[in-house]
């Protein structure tokens, strides 16, 4: 008998997020692979700051919540406490990783820190109330980009798994989507193997999950899935960007 | 206590904080601290620790607060521009109620200021310092010898009330060399059922975190918070006296000043004049009551600082303006001499400011 149960690693708390917003399945799929791996008496998870900020209150393992864009210097701090002992995530939005923490997230993974980032990107500042960030695809309306994102006057989006391509230090990046029920499952192989890649020892892991905001996007749920497969996914393409133990197996 | 050594004040803290069970310690390079990261660098592999060199300041000082949450000994330095931007992870690390220490080796400022020492963080240090109702202990050695013993010291009260407790050097602290006697006993230890150490299944999760979205509780949170600072105000007060027994001026001043002021002190009492000097160890807490007391005794005090007059103002609160306050100071990076402050003392003796 197949029983559909909730992961042990998630609390019963309820979320908070919006209807349509896929943090809840990302959320799941990292509670389910630290169930998996046996893990969550020895994770201890680092919280942004942004719309998953709370997510300390749905995992019921350890958590710290981080300054704005420092939780890949937060984590090198708790991994480095107890290397041997601690499995160590962080769960950012892109405003967090892309903006304000960009040096974090480079050095971490410069340093080849044994750690793992689970990095959602959904084009947009969300808790704030649907800012310009700097993954905003060219021509998208936010509040601070009313007429559109004009990249003569402030640019193009951060690409992060292909800007951390060329890092040494990264191990491990993939980018995935929760669009459709193949995709789900593709990300949950990734996020899993990105943790593994920490019980080995392998150092940085960063898995970028394209993810819809319908709220401040202004689209229903179902549009927003939509909206995402026509704009974000030629923009962010998905797939492996760096695997280097897969390189080293070749 | 052990053999004494010879060390440079920056080597005597890093050295201490070792001995102190301190075992992670994250920098970033600014003169004139770099010692304290240049002795870890050598040390830390050594004993078993982590030595690491950060991107910024930023992220040293949020590696610390990471450490902190797991309940280990762990440490930052800088010198005044990087302890600016260290200020935003202080304010985390006491809104989270985890301990650490960062030391400020001083020079001068604003902005780039100078690598010159100076006393001109003070404010920052002693107010808080960054966003947010909190304090952080702060404690201003005055000799080698102090620089190890006040670290040793600091890491046990940020462990006993869990907060950010700072030692407030400044260049010629740490420049210096002195003969120090380092600590040989074993650190002192604290419960901390509150780390994040991994649930091992066998409690509830830990959370650190500073965020109250309910005003109600970040209220609670807060006066909880200070609470805990006024037993400190009412416990840990630190400083010395120095001939003031029979003293008609005070001397008021810290660290590298304090020990200009002494000679300065030795020879106004040659000349006769009934000079003594109060020394804050802890600027917070500061020692307002022995301040308070030596207003009833004493005709006039002299706040000797390198900067433009920051201590001047609690020595004056403590003090309650009952009698006049006279500040004694050099900036930029200059440091005052004996002759400087023995004419200012001479200057008060005679009724006051020329």
């Amino acid at each position: 008998m197949v029983v559909f149960e909730k992961p042990k690693t998630l609390t019963d708390a309820p979320l908070h997020y919006c209807p349509g917003c896929t943090h809840g399945i990302i959320h799941r799929l990292v509670a389910e692979v630290i169930d998996e791996l046996g893990i969550d008496g020895r994770t201890i998870g680092v919280a942004p700051v942004g719309c998953s900020v709370m997510a300390y209150d749905y995992f019921t393992c350890d958590f710290i919540q981080a300054p704005h864009g420092r939780a890949p210097a937060v984590a090198t701090g708790v991994k480095r406490a107890d290397p041997e002992n601690n499995i160590v995530f962080t769960y950012q939005g892109d405003g967090d990783l892309a903006a304000i923490g960009t040096a974090e997230t480079v050095h971490a993974a410069a340093r080849r820190e044994n750690i793992t980032v689970i990095f959602v990107n959904n084009a947009i500042y969300g808790m704030t109330g649907g800012q310009m960030a700097p993954t905003t695809l060219p021509g998208q309306v936010t509040q601070t980009s009313p007429y559109g994102r004009d990249v003569e006057t402030v640019g193009y989006p951060v690409k992060v798994c292909e800007l951390l391509q060329n890092v040494d230090g990264a191990a491990y990046l993939e980018r995935v989507a929760v669009n459709n029920p193949a995709n789900v499952r593709k990300a949950k192989a990734a996020i899993k193997k990105a943790f593994r890649n920490q019980l080995d020892g392998k150092g940085f892991s960063l898995i970028e999950v394209v993810s819809t905001c319908p709220t401040n996007w202004g689209l229903t749920p179902q549009k927003a899935l939509e909206w995402l497969e026509e704009n974000m996914l030629p923009y962010y393409p998905l797939g492996v960007y760096k695997d280097i133990y897969a390189e080293e197996a070749k | 206590m052990g053999e004494k050594v010879l060390m440079k004040g920056n080597e005597a803290i890093a050295e201490a904080a070792i001995r102190a069970g301190c075992m992670h310690y994250f920098g970033y390079p600014i003169t004139p601290q770099t010692e304290i990261a240049a002795y870890m660098a050598k040390r830390m592999p050594k004993v078993g620790g982590v030595f690491l060199q950060a991107e910024s300041e930023i992220a040293a000082i949020n590696m610390v607060l990471g450490v902190a949450a797991t309940g280990k000994r762990v440490m930052t330095s800088s010198s005044s521009p990087g302890v600016s931007l260290k200020s935003e992870g202080i304010s985390y690390i006491a809104g989270s109620d985890v301990p650490a220490l960062i030391v400020n080796v001083q020079r001068g400022g604003p902005g780039l200021g100078g690598i010159q020492p100076s006393q001109s963080d003070y404010f920052q240090a002693v107010k808080g310092g960054s966003h947010g109702d909190f304090m952080k202990i702060v404690l201003a050695p005055s000799s080698v010898q102090e620089m190890a013993s006040l670290t040793s010291t600091a890491f046990d009260l940020a462990d006993k009330y869990r907060m950010p407790a700072m030692i407030l050097a400044d260049g010629t602290m740490g420049q210096m060399m002195e003969p120090v006697e380092l600590p040989e006993t074993e650190p002192n230890t604290f419960d901390k059922p509150w780390a994040l150490t991994g649930t091992k299944g066998e409690r509830k999760h830990n959370i650190v975190n500073s965020l109250y979205l309910k005003p109600e509780e970040l209220e609670k949170t807060n006066f909880e918070r200070f609470a805990r600072y006024k037993t400190i105000e009412e416990n840990e007060v630190l400083y010395e006296e120095y001939l003031m027994d029979d003293a008609d001026i005070c001397v008021v001043s810290f660290g590298i000043t304090a020990r200009v002021a002494k000679n300065a002190i030795v020879e106004a009492r040659a000349k006769g004049i009934k000079v003594g000097m109060i020394r804050p160890i802890t600027l917070w807490p500061f020692p307002k009551k022995v301040l308070r007391e030596a207003a009833d005794k004493c005709k006039a005090f002299i706040s000797v600082e390198m900067n433009m007059g920051q201590m001047i103002e609690d020595v004056k609160l403590a003090t309650e303006c009952k009698k006049p306050v006279y500040l004694c100071n050099r900036t930029g990076g200059m440091i005052p001499s004996p002759e400087e402050v023995l004419a200012k003392i001479e200057e008060v003796n005679e009724g006051g400011d020329k």
